[in-house]
């Protein structure tokens, strides 16, 4: 059972969801060896694309799973929700742009944790967020 | 997950041993306000040493929590932030500004009894 080992996803509906995704992606981290220090990296990533989906759609999932290229182990983790989208994805990726009241960090800041970010999303379908942490 | 509160001297102490949800840190602020006041202590701890992830709600909520306080006329300090949350923390762009922090509760101690000295 290599893979189930590999990969979990989990549904966000509420506030207790995103502590069991970030825990889920700390032990995955871990697992694969991430330095201890990029742990908190990846467990904050996802508590914060959780968070989102939280806030903005109400409910999604995020899903994750390790990822190699032949050369490198990373973690991939994919937010998605079917809520209201983001209208203007530029205005959402600048520093201190927030719609829900919040800080206004977001995007912006989760984006600095990783090394790869990619955002798609489409006004009354939904937003899905891809990012990619590599093991140094 | 609750929080317990422990009273030391004009002091409490928040001792968050695992990891919070929203709704767990919104039942701590809200505890830790009302025994200040209950209590009257002078300063308040907020010992993090155990937390792994701080994101933007509970920074959010850390710095309400002093801000409150600070409305009663007490102190807040908050410790044990661990180097690898301290980094993710400032990656993400999220600031404690206006909060003081301390290394550990001995260092938190000392800083309240500094400043509850000051203000006696």
């Amino acid at each position: 059972m290599v893979a189930a080992m590999e990969s979990f996803q989990v549904p966000i509906g509420s506030d207790s969801d995103i502590l069991v995704a970030r825990a889920q992606g700390r032990a995955l981290a871990a697992r694969l060896g991430f330095p201890s220090s990029d742990l908190a990296l990846v467990a904050t990533t996802i508590s914060e694309l959780a968070r989102n989906i939280l806030s903005y759609a109400g409910t999604g999932e995020v899903a994750v799973q390790r990822i190699g290229d032949g050369h490198q182990t990373g973690i991939l983790v994919i937010a998605r929700d079917k809520g209201p989208g983001i209208p203007d994805i530029h205005q959402a990726l600048k520093d201190g742009y927030s719609t829900s009241g919040g800080l206004g960090l977001g995007l912006p800041g989760v984006r600095r944790l990783v090394d790869e970010f990619e955002i798609v999303s489409e006004v009354g379908r939904g937003t899905t967020v891809t990012v990619k942490k590599w093991k140094r | 997950m609750e929080v317990p509160l422990l009273k030391q001297g004009p002091y409490l102490i928040a001792s968050v041993q695992a990891a919070l949800s929203d709704a767990d840190l919104l039942v701590m602020r809200k505890a830790l306000v009302e025994q200040v006041v209950k209590r009257r202590s002078q300063g308040v701890i907020v010992d993090v040493t155990s937390v792994d992830v701080v994101d933007s709600f509970a920074t959010r909520m850390l710095r309400d929590i002093a801000h409150m306080i600070r409305l009663r006329g007490a102190e807040t300090v908050i410790v044990g932030i661990q180097p690898d949350v301290a980094f993710a923390m400032v990656q993400l762009g999220l600031k404690l500004e206006g909060v003081a922090t301390a290394l550990d509760l001995e260092e938190g101690l000392a800083y309240l009894n500094e400043r509850t000295r000051v203000a006696q």
